[in-house]
This record gives C-alpha cells, structure tokens and sequence, in this order.
C-alpha cells in the first residue's frame, strides 16, 4: 500500500471556528483520519515546530493554515510549512483576506494594544502590562530567574498570500463542514482547479443559491438601510427587499444561505466572487446602486448612508487586509512594545 | 514622479464620461488651452460605470489623487440617471478614504458639460495645486522590514 498523504492545519490569529468545522464534519471525519495522515495540528496534537523541521522539504502533501499573519511566529511558522509541503491552503477568510482580525487594521498597533489590554470594560490591569518581546520572571524559591521570550506582533494584519505563496483558497468563517467536505474531495481524488483558485464554493453570487431568491424584486429600490438589531425583518421576504443590508448580491455562494435561513442578513464571509478586485469598493457601487434619491436630495442620502453605523466592518467585514488600501494610511511601527521586562 | 527639478508633480487619473467631461477635455484641446500635464484621462461611457473598485485599483497603482467627472445632474446624463449613481456611490466612497486616513482632497467628483472647457482646466489647475501641497500618496507605508 502507497504511504497515505500527509497533512499539516495550522492557525496563526484565528478564533478557532476553523478547526471547529473541521470537528463538524462529524462521521465523515472517520473517512478522513483513513485517508490521510495529520503530521501536525497543534490545536488537537502534541507535535512541536521541531517535528515539522525534521520532515524533509515538500514531504507534507497538504498544509491548511487558517488565521491571519499577525506575529512574527505566524510569519515563521508559515514560511517554514510552505517549504514543507506541496500543496498550501489559505483556510478560512481570515487566512484568505484577514477576516475579523484584520479590521484591526484600522488603528495602529499602539492603539490595538492599548484598547486590547488597557481600555476594555473587561479588562482589570493596574500595572499597565503591555506585551514585550522578553520577560524576565524571578522566581524566588528557586532562587532563579527564567526569560520568556514572547512572539513579536507585526505593525498590521496580513492576510496569508502577501507572506507566502498560496495554492487554493477555501473560503467561509468558518467554512462550512459541506465546504470543506467537497474541497477535501478535490484534493484527495486529485482533481485539482488551476492555481490561486477557490475550492468548495461556487463561483455564483450568495442570492443564487438562497431561497429568498424568488421573492427578490427585478430592481431592488430602498430608501433606508435597516438593522437586524432594529427592526424585525418579515419572514420568507427577500431581506434587501425590506431595505436591510444584505451582502448576498456581492458574496461567493458556497454557504447555502444559511445565515438568512435564520433571518440574517449575509455579511459577506465567503467573499469576493472571481472578477471582484475589492470586496468594499464593489459593496459601495451596489449600495449607491439600490439607494432611490436623487442627488438634490443631499439629506436624505447622508441620512440613509449614516443608519449604516460600523459601516467599514459592513463593506470590510471579513476582508479589510486584503482591500486595495489594506490598512489605515500612515500606521507606524509600535512604540509601546518594549524589549526586555523583569518582573 | 518628479520634473527636472526635482519638484513633486502629482499623478492624477481622470474618469471622464464620454458626453460630456470628454468632449470638454477635447474642447479644450482645439481650444488651444493650456493645462498641467499631471493628468491620464481615461474615458468611460458614463460616471454611473466608474466602480469605486476603479478608483481604489488607481491609488493602489500610485496615483496621487482621481478626479470622476460627468454631466450636470439633474437632466444632462446621457443616461437618463447614470451621474446621479455616481453621485451615491462617491459620497460613500468619500467616507472610505476618510476612515482609512485618505486626504479628501485626493478625490473629486465633478459635473463639467461640454461646453465647460475652461472649467475642466480649472479644476485640473486646482487639483494639481492642491496635490503639490499634500505631496505624494503612500497608502502602503513600509511597515513591515
């Protein structure tokens, strides 16, 4: 019998939805552990980053790395799988095109750090302790001091194709079991799309494949943008009908609508369809598309356009650090972040 | 871009709709008038087809600033409603480059007929003005080694 295909998953700055997907696919995941070999997965196994440098170049058949690129151990890690393995998978939209994570972008780092570990209403830190590259830890009882040296963060969040070269793209926060399943298919049986392409999602825009579909007018017309949280949208009608701000007419299918079967709006995690260079750009020209004013009614459309309250996290939601613009203008490299700190 | 002495000289790009803006540029032209080179102007059919993607793809390709212009609202569209689109669209666009630290200045919207051409070398006069001042665009900065 041939050696079975060896996989590696690994996750840089992701939630965990990712392997939770993975978890999902549930009976069928007997099917996988017998058709392939899992060499690394520091979610579920105990192997360590000295395992994977053992392994000889280009030995890992596939590796699947969810999350953005946002430490300098991501960086590493996955420079080190790409020299690895044959086949690269960014899984997931955070790897794909930052996700969640990258709307971080927005803010230098000084900022994120300062908000993450200083200013939330959670978070109970008198001392002010910030990361840092090393700390020196006494420990009295032993009479010893130990150095922990913690993983760098980069200024911004990188989606995984700007670090290292990416063979398919599997899209979803998370991907969906099904998803997953089929791109799986692919890779096993071998029959693989070109380069850069997505694999387990259609190439057709979300209102395709929901049920909703039917009851979508020809010319879809709003005059207000509504909220989920706001107002309670009628069932069995076409949500961007009833003017609530649906991303089903500008993101990949591949989901089965499922969001919208639970009333829903899509906020667009599978992302941009082949052909579409950024995600938000191509969501403002539909926006401006389906808002029925004139232009002499200045008010009204600064009015309609301002009910859309976190309005990046609308057109960017899952895909900021991948845009044309990537990252606010003139973000710097961290201050706060000190070298060494004993304690 | 820089001339002989070294000054600054911005790149603009200009999305010119093709019954009017264009047709101004042109006039201009045999009109024999003069203004700064700094400008590619690219024709569309109509400002309603600019796609924000097209601004956002020119300032990622190193333009310093992107001018859209059409006809006058509310009846000269060639297409009935196409400027009025373009209109919605570019003053959400507005708020994009906003959040993402962008110089509104970067970014004009402007109604020019055909007959206007006196007013198209105006605006390119004070865009190239206006982008002399602000300097080069780098929305990239180096942030990483």
């Amino acid at each position: 019998m041939s050696e079975k295909p060896k996989v590696a998953w690994y996750w840089c700055a992701s939630c965990g939805g990712c392997e939770e997907s993975f978890v999902d696919l549930a009976e069928r995941l007997l099917k996988v552990f017998e058709a392939v070999d899992i060499v690394f997965c520091p979610v579920a196994m105990d192997f360590k980053r000295e395992d994977v440098e053992k392994l000889p170049d280009g030995s890992i058949t596939v590796a699947l790395i969810n999350g953005g690129i946002r430490l300098k151990e991501h960086e590493e890690m996955v420079k080190l799988l790409r020299k690895k393995s044959k086949i690269v998978i960014a899984y997931g939209a955070c790897s794909a095109w930052g996700g969640i994570p990258g709307l971080a972008n927005l803010y230098n780092l000084d900022e994120a750090l300062e908000r993450k570990y200083l200013e939330v209403p959670t978070i109970e830190n008198p001392k002010e302790v910030l990361p840092t590259k090393k700390i020196i830890v006494n420990i009295p009882e032993a009479k010893m001091k130990a150095e922990l040296e913690l993983p760098e963060p980069l200024p911004v969040l990188l989606p995984l194709d700007k670090v290292i070269d990416v063979d398919y793209y599997i899209p979803g926060c998370p991907p969906t079991p099904d998803v997953f399943w089929n791109a799986l298919q692919a890779l096993l049986s071998g029959n693989l799309p070109p380069k850069g392409a997505i694999v387990g999602a259609s190439n057709r825009s979300l209102c395709d494949e929901c049920s909703l579909n039917e009851t979508k007018p020809e010319k879809v017309l709003v005059k207000e943008f509504k909220r989920p949280d706001k107002a309670k949208p009628e069932p069995n009608k076409c949500l961007l009908a009833q003017g609530f701000l649906c991303m089903g007419p500008v993101t990949r299918g591949g989901c089965t609508a499922l969001c919208i079967k639970g009333n829903m709006p899509c906020t667009g995690c599978f992302g941009l369809l082949d052909g579409i260079v950024d995600y938000g750009g191509k969501a403002i020209s539909y926006f401006g598309s389906i808002l029925d004013y004139s232009p002499v009614e200045e008010k009204e459309i600064k009015k309609a356009f301002d009910g859309i309250p976190d309005w990046i996290g609308t057109i960017y939601r899952y895909s900021l650090a991948a845009s044309k613009l990537s990252h606010k203008a003139g973000i710097k490299k961290p201050k706060r972040i000190k070298e060494v700190v004993e304690i | 871009m820089s001339d002989s002495k070294g000054e600054f000289e911005p790149k603009i790009v200009v999305y010119a709709c093709n019954w009017c803006t264009y047709a101004a540029t042109d006039l201009a032209g045999t009109s024999r008038m003069s203004y700064p080179p700094n400008v590619r102007i690219i024709r569309v059919m109509c400002s309603g087809r600019v796609d924000p993607q097209f601004v956002l793809q020119a300032f990622a390709d190193g333009a310093d600033g992107v001018i859209v212009a059409g006809c006058h609202p509310p009846a000269d569209c060639h297409y009935i409603e196409g400027n009025y689109k373009a209109y919605r669209r570019f003053e959400l666009f507005r708020k994009l480059l906003e959040t993402m630290g962008i110089e509104q200045e970067r970014f004009r919207l402007e109604w020019i007929s055909a007959a206007e051409a006196s007013r198209w070398v105006q605006v390119v006069n004070e865009m190239v003005a206006q982008l002399k001042k602000l300097g080069p665009l780098k929305p990239n900065l180096e942030v990483r080694e």
